[in-house]
């Protein structure tokens, strides 16, 4: 083989490589992506499909959280102020979580209750997540700069609240 | 008065990296040998002032100064001593005073042990060094000050988060630093190399052992952050793909990549251009990561609330630094190419393999941390890509090369028969088969993950033990002279050898607890018992016991097997007397085949929810991962790093070569 024809094949090769690369990175791109949504959101749309995993956001609504009969089964709901999510999870809820707190669920839709694999509250108790404070801000709740507690009417956020920290 | 010294210190190192960074290259243009010279003595001194503000800021926060705002905002009288110090590096600002001092070491440590490079290179180096150490020290200057003063001192401080006060992040972000940061001297060296218009092989073997220590520390770090959030987030995960442990994870990929290509350089002369580009890219994913977990834009369990500002800042230092050296790049770039020619077949062949797979997976790392913020900014919706994602890209992409990792130490430089190689692995082909059968008959049908990743780790860690095996001529001659000759390997070979296996056990490791975790939540009254993976868990009692700064409910479990006892797991729920911020400990007991992992949550009703894992070989990530950074070590300690960089005498690379040749034949 000359020279030139093996450098040929080995940038087809190299190209094909690439190809079924991007190919799965698309695949992966269409069908493993979390959309996420705020209570509003889902309450607009008509249908929501059972077996797309998705994200919401909001606030944890005061007073909601029980547990069910089974004992480990967490129920709470979660709001944007505008309106409201049930959700369910079974599992030990993550330190931060608290009522009157931002708070990022993810699974499956099963009618209007979503069954949640993941909850997830931030590191730092005083943290609005960026998707719950933007579906606050839609839902005209909430403005940037205005504690929490101002959009709560009944939230409690810890007294004790200090500046964001870092790390 | 010490907080107003290291702050002048701060300043004046500002002073002292600007001279460093300009004089040089200035001097170097118009051939000034003497103006030159002043880079290395300028690197100590920055080195010495930046020494005394970080010793300076440490003495704050070990004496509780608040009137500092720093340490009013991040301390406590009452921190066990350990997270007052941990504390310096625990919140930003002190953190990029950290990211200074990591880099004005790596200038002063290439002074101090580059006695042998080329002036005009090590110059070089020194003063682009310098010149990142300016953009990073206007940054502190400017938007993070640590020594900010406060009029009304406060009577304590504010404590550091609690999830931060634990042994094993205390030492995450350090050796984290030292490998970002650590790349930066691969930077300089490639940066000085362009204006100079030269790569030869003298320069990569001057490179390498920088990189290798870099990727060491980077190597700990990450496995120091993987296991925090193993047992202090209390979900027995390991790694979620969050965009901060991407951050951190892209910089190690690509530099994975520059390891394996300086071989090729420092070898063959070969893929000059490529390591260039490497030793770019990788820093510049290193300033990436800074920016991508200073700026906030991308959000994460591990980001603490950030501040846009010092984002842009961070982001214009980033364009600059990325910017600059590419327009350097495409100028003096084509000019290096040449080297040694080689078939696609061989060590170098592979090696690029290696390069191409790696420099891939960091591409959709990078695809995948960066996609949502693409669509957030078209408008088309929020959305996370998470495991789900990585999984299914990742396991079709790295496993060529893991397959390819245990062939390439096989083979010759220049060219390679591949059947001869391939007919030899016999004995790997068996184990490799073993291996999945076994996995079959302990676990059954329970997807092709486990078969694949077990395959995997055997079929690399046969691979490694084959090639070995091959270079001592085991049974191909008495086995004593098999000893002498495995004696006479040199360090870089055991390094290669113990990091290869590394990372076999490491893969065995992802795979257990990837596919085989059991996990059982549950509420559980005092007395009740439950098996988990044929453990038997009793949950004793609960009782309320006070940590140095804490109170903290502990549960205690008590786990036998076949009616033996095995351990008692004690598992804590915290709450820090400074914040409300409870944090949870899990009981962990780490034996060979897994972990036994528990979980104490709220009371419920008479119990408390409960949540037992059974982790299977998760213990074998961190010690695949050591073993990973352990082989770097060894390969550091080589006799050719050691003497260092050599002059560029013939007789030497003369030496290098034979002795390459000699442990391949």
């Amino acid at each position: 083989m000359k020279r030139k024809t093996r450098r040929l094949y080995m940038v087809l090769v190299g190209l094909c490589a690439l190809g079924a690369v991007a190919a799965i990175v698309l695949a992966a791109l269409e069908d493993d992506i979390v959309f996420f949504f705020s209570p509003t959101e889902i309450m607009e749309k008509d249908v929501i499909p059972a077996d797309q995993r998705i994200r919401i956001g909001g606030l944890v609504e005061s007073g909601s959280v029980t547990k069910a009969a089974d004992g480990v089964t967490n129920l709470f709901s979660v709001t944007d102020m505008a309106n409201t999510i049930e959700v369910q999870y079974k599992g030990i809820l993550p330190d931060l979580f608290r009522e009157g707190q931002g708070v990022v669920t993810e699974g499956y839709f099963q009618g209007k209750t979503l069954l949640a694999d993941e909850v997830l509250a931030k590191h730092d108790e005083n943290y609005m997540p960026p998707e719950v404070a933007e579906a606050l801000k839609k839902s005209g709740k909430w403005k940037e700069g205005e504690p929490i507690s101002e959009a709560l009417k009944n939230g409690h956020v810890p007294d004790d609240a200090k500046p964001a920290k870092e790390y | 008065m010490i907080v107003e010294i290291g702050h002048f210190a701060l300043i004046l190192s500002l002073f002292v990296a600007i001279v460093q960074g300009v004089v040089p290259l200035g001097a170097s243009a118009v051939n000034n040998r003497r103006w030159m010279g002043i880079a290395g003595p300028a690197s100590i001194a920055q080195f010495l002032l930046l020494c005394v503000a970080f010793a300076a800021l440490t003495h704050a926060f070990v004496t509780s100064d608040f009137s500092v705002l720093n340490v009013a905002n991040n301390s406590h009288t009452d921190k066990p001593m350990l997270y007052k110090v941990s504390g310096v590096w625990g919140n930003h600002e002190g953190s990029m005073l950290l990211w200074a001092l990591i880099l004005a070491t790596f200038g002063c440590a290439v002074e101090v042990f580059g006695k042998n490079l080329p002036d005009g290179l090590k110059n070089r180096t020194l003063a682009v060094q310098a010149l990142i150490s300016v953009g990073f020290l206007l940054f502190i200057l400017l938007t993070s000050n640590p020594f900010e003063r406060l009029i009304n001192v406060p009577m304590n401080g504010q404590s550091l988060n609690p999830l931060l006060q634990d042994p094993g992040l205390a030492f995450h972000p350090p050796f984290l630093y030292l490998g970002y940061v650590g790349f930066s001297i691969a930077y300089s060296f490639a940066i000085a190399a362009l204006i100079e218009g030269r790569v030869d092989e003298s320069w990569a073997r001057w490179v390498r052992p920088w990189t290798l220590a870099a990727w060491v520390f980077l190597t700990i770090g990450i496995a120091l952050g993987s296991w925090w959030a193993y047992y202090e987030l209390g979900w027995g995960g390991w790694w979620f793909w969050d965009p901060v442990e991407n951050a951190s994870f892209m910089p190690w990929l690509a530099g994975t990549a520059l390891l394996h290509s300086a071989i090729v350089v420092e070898k063959r002369g070969a893929l000059k251009n490529w390591t260039i580009f490497l030793a770019i890219i990788t820093f510049g994913l290193s300033l990436m990561g800074t920016f991508l977990v200073r700026s906030g834009v991308l959000t994460s369990v591990h980001a603490f609330a950030t501040d846009p500002e010092r984002g842009i800042f961070i982001l214009i230092l980033l364009c600059i630094a990325i910017g600059g050296s590419f327009a350097l790049y495409a100028v003096r770039g084509p000019s290096l190419s040449g080297g040694g020619l080689f078939k696609p077949i061989s060590r170098e062949g592979s090696l690029l393999f290696n390069n191409w797979i790696l420099t891939t997976a960091t591409g959709v790392v990078l695809l995948g941390t960066l996609y949502p913020l693409f669509i957030d900014a078209i408008d088309a919706g929020k959305v996370s890509v998470g495991a789900p994602f990585y999984n299914r890209v990742f396991i079709p992409i790295m496993t060529p090369l893991v397959i390819l990792m245990a062939l390439g130490p096989l083979m010759s430089w220049k060219r390679t028969d591949a059947k001869a190689v391939l007919s030899r692995l016999y004995l790997v082909y068996g184990a490799t088969l073993a291996a999945v059968v076994l996995t079959y008959i302990l676990k059954g049908e329970d997807g092709w993950g486990g078969y694949l990743g077990m395959g995997l780790a055997t079929w690399l860690a046969t691979g490694v033990l084959w090639d070995i095996a091959e270079r001592v001529k085991l049974g191909r001659t008495s086995f004593g002279e098999s000893l002498k000759r495995l004696k006479r390997q040199p360090r870089a070979t055991w390094g290669m050898t113990i990091a290869h296996l590394g990372l076999a056990v490491t893969i065995a490791g992802m795979t257990g607890a990837g596919n085989w975790k059991v996990e059982q939540i549950q509420v559980m009254n005092f007395g009740d018992q439950l098996e988990v993976a044929g453990f038997t868990y009793t949950f004793d009692h609960v009782r309320d016991v006070r940590g140095p700064n804490y109170n903290a409910l502990e549960g205690t479990f008590t786990v036998e097997k076949d009616g033996k006892f095995i351990t008692t797991l004690h598992s804590e729920n915290r709450t820090y007397d400074t914040g409300g911020m409870p944090t949870t400990e899990a009981g962990i007991y780490t034996m060979f085949l897994g972990d036994l992992y528990a979980v104490i949550g709220d009371k419920s009703g008479d119990g408390y929810v409960t949540r037992l894992y059974w982790n299977p070989l998760v213990a074998w990530l961190w010690g695949g991962s050591l073993m990973l950074a352990f082989g770097g070590l060894v390969s550091l300690t080589d006799r050719r790093h050691r003497v260092g960089a050599p002059k560029r005498a013939k007789t030497n690379r003369a030496a290098n070569n034979t002795a390459a040749e000699g442990a391949k034949a």
